[in-house]
């Protein structure tokens, strides 16, 4: 703020000139880039560690579904390089892996350290985040903690599942890989706790002037609540993990009977952190998906205000129905009811959100460019997912369907195709705006199309496997589910394919891509982001902006 | 220090506390939890009355199963004298536990227990109990231990319980680890 001369009409005059004197003296390469506290330099740092981890957690997901080709044990002994039921351990290291990583590594740094960090700051007005230093320490924590993670393979590997419940973690795998895996998500934990503080603080203290808490952007919204979820589950979670550790090394006994504890109370802090985790997963999704929705219907979005607060009343409902991922640990009839009509009470905010974002592309001018195509999947994707999400929220039902394929297909539609939607389309979206560059939008709609053909070739089916009892987590299975199982696979690599065509697009596009000026969606996009240049000034909002 | 730093500063401590206060709740919750079973009876967990006087029968009839396990790093016999037995609600019953202790050096052992159907703890009183102290036995020696109960007749009030007709006890003998017991 030292150019205090610049007024109001200097800076709307022309944002890219305004601050090229000095406010884009960017620092040397290992500065800017190890030392970093740029919201915008972070934001890129935690998009490629996204998809690095994206990367790996995705070919994790290939290797299992080359194993589940075929009825019988094809590979893993060869993986695994042991035989027996040895191997099979290395099969539940896979399905953790996966698990933990797309969760932790990948979609969270993606949406809230990756677009949260980018675009939160400018689209509330401000100059940075609250604490930018602290922001660095957030991305750097989660390195070592993937690398943690990673590191836990050449141990034995944890083979606990993603809930790692007790009393598997606790006295069933001995060895070091599991306490490395509890160790990395107390550091991811850690850098996401930092980071809800920042966009809280951000987000109360920073907005330009004019920005009220009702006229902000629903993708700010979307990320205060998904900040304050983090601040108040991931503790808990923390503190799990924790008991967890003492119980495994030092011999407390909170989740061991033989002590008087209880490995039950563990599913209860687990899910109590795991379920308000889902919708920290969905929510700046949601947000994304929105602004998406209004720019490319040329229309501002419909129930504004209600957008904004079912998301909070999500955020708020999330906290109070743990128990339903618990429908068969014996809770008694009046629990099961009771968890049973709170999670459905969530279907109403939830529904909300679908039927704004319909009654705003209704009577609108729409094009189908990519990440409308993206938005749009994912509103199909998400209802799909949210429909199987009401079946399984039936305490009776669930005693049929739990543990089986129809979670994972439930789960896999809510996720990896909302969120992962969601995040294509914020990617595409936004690309031009980040890079400067436009992506290729034919290669943008093959990518579309390829991969929502793909994942729904592989996960449909798995709702039929699951309604004929196949167990999930599990490497063989009986011959009576080839055929579906085997159309997953093919769907597996028909995504796969999808997934080339979008890296050919990002790196042809970043070098090649047709350059493009400040706002090139047109007037459909009315976020701050759209005034400032593409990319955006090493510092932007020198002189704040002022909204009406 | 600017005005803006030291609003960030606020927001970001209270911010703070707040997640170091889930991390106290998440602690709490071991002993909020285990208050909360004891009170609601909550995953089958029995009352305990010490010394208490039976209600007195009431006139319905159920069979209350016994159900015997020992932990395997445990080596020590365990079984009930009587697999079931048929018991007035609201009168005090006892039955017989026998444990012998299998293994060549004296070992100290403790039982937990609960019972099924989980709304049944609610209603499942113990008077007394060799589970509420610890066992410890000889190599060779073998003891016989009681358990004085009743059936809380409220039982028969409750809509959600008042069709249960059998009541399954079961107790796990664990050892005591010295190392263990401060959890």
């Amino acid at each position: 703020m030292t150019d205090t001369t610049a007024s109001a009409s200097h800076f709307q005059a022309d944002h890219a000139h305004d601050h090229q004197h000095e406010a884009d003296h960017k620092p040397a390469f290992f500065a800017r880039w190890f030392m970093s506290t740029n919201h915008k330099d972070i934001g890129t740092l935690y998009l490629i560690f996204a998809i690095i981890a994206g990367i790996i957690g995705g070919a994790i997901s290939g290797l299992m579904r080359a194993e589940l080709a075929e009825p019988g044990i094809q590979y893993l002994e060869a993986w695994s390089g042991q035989t027996g039921d040895a191997s099979l351990h290395f099969w539940n290291v896979l399905i953790t892996a996966h698990g933990l990583i797309m969760v932790f590594f990948m979609v969270m740094p993606a949406m809230i350290g990756g677009f949260g960090n980018w675009f939160v700051p400018i689209m509330i007005g401000a100059p940075d985040m609250a604490f930018p230093r602290m922001n660095n320490i957030s991305f750097w924590l989660i390195v070592p903690a993937f690398a943690l993670l990673l590191g836990s393979a050449f141990a034995g590997g944890a083979g606990t599942g993603w809930t790692v419940y007790a009393p598997l973690s606790t006295y069933g795998e001995p060895g070091p890989s599991v306490d490395m895996a509890i160790l990395a998500l107390h550091l991811a934990g850690a850098s996401s706790i930092l980071g809800a503080i920042n966009f809280i603080t951000t987000i109360f203290n920073m907005r330009a002037p004019g920005m009220t808490l009702h006229k902000m952007p629903l993708f700010a919204w979307s990320v205060l609540i998904t900040a304050f979820l983090l601040l108040l589950a991931l503790p808990v979670l923390a503190a799990a993990i924790t008991m967890l550790l003492t119980d495994r090394n030092f011999g407390t006994t909170f989740f061991d009977p033989s002590g008087g504890g209880d490995p039950i109370l563990y599913q209860h802090l687990f899910w109590f952190f795991g379920h308000p985790e889902v919708y920290i997963m969905i929510l700046p999704g949601f947000g994304i998906v929105s602004h998406i929705i209004s720019t490319f219907s040329k229309k501002p979005i419909f129930g504004y205000l209600g957008m904004a607060y079912a998301m909070v009343a999500i955020g708020v409902v999330g906290f109070i129905v743990w128990a339903h991922h618990m429908f068969t640990t014996g809770l008694d009839v009046n629990t099961k009811m009771y968890f049973t009509a709170a999670t459905m009470v969530i279907a109403v905010p939830t529904g909300i959100k679908i039927f704004s974002w319909i009654a705003t592309m209704w009577g609108g001018s729409l094009s189908f460019k990519t990440p409308m195509m993206w938005a749009i999947g994912f509103i199909f994707m998400f209802t799909v997912g949210g429909v199987t999400g009401v079946v399984l929220a039936n305490g009776g039902v669930d005693n049929y369907m739990h543990d089986t394929y129809y979670v994972v297909a439930h789960f896999h539609y809510v996720l990896s195709l909302g969120a992962v939607f969601s995040l294509f389309a914020g990617f595409y979206y936004w690309f031009a705006k980040m890079w400067g560059r436009q992506y290729n939008e034919v290669l943008g709609q093959i990518h579309f199309w390829a991969f929502f053909v793909g994942v729904n070739v592989l996960f449909f089916p798995m709702h039929f496997l699951g309604l004929d009892g196949m167990p999930r987590r599990i490497p063989d299975y009986p011959d009576a589910f080839r055929e579906y199982n085997h159309l997953a696979t093919i769907g597996y690599m028909i995504m796969a394919a999808s997934m080339v065509v979008f890296f050919v697009n990002v790196f042809w596009s970043l070098f090649a891509g047709k350059k493009v000026g400040n706002s090139p969606w047109g007037d459909g996009a009315t976020t701050l982001e759209w005034t400032l240049s593409s990319p955006p000034p090493f510092h932007q909002f020198e002189t704040l902006p002022r909204i009406d | 220090m600017s005005a803006l730093a030291q609003k960030n500063r606020r927001v970001g401590l209270i911010a703070l506390l707040v997640a170091l206060a889930m991390v106290g709740l998440g602690y709490a919750s071991v002993p909020i939890y285990r208050m909360f079973c004891q009170a609601t009876g909550f995953g089958g967990t029995t009352q305990k009355a010490l010394g208490a006087e039976a209600p007195g029968a009431v006139g319905k009839i159920i069979n209350v199963r016994f159900d015997a396990n020992v932990a395997p790093a445990l080596p020590w016999e365990f079984t009930p004298e009587q697999r079931v037995e048929r018991v007035a609600v609201g009168a005090r019953e006892m039955a017989f536990f026998n444990a012998k202790n299998v293994g060549d050096h004296t070992i100290t052992g403790t039982a937990t227990f609960n019972v099924t159907p989980e709304q049944s703890g609610k209603y499942f009183t113990k008077i007394q109990c060799f589970c509420f102290t610890n066992q410890t036995l000889k190599p060779g020696e073998s003891i016989r231990m009681p358990v004085v109960f009743y059936v809380d007749p409220k039982l028969i009030d409750d809509p959600d319980a008042n069709d249960i007709s059998e009541i399954t006890l079961s107790y796990t003998f664990f050892p005591v680890d010295s190392a263990k017991s401060g959890g």
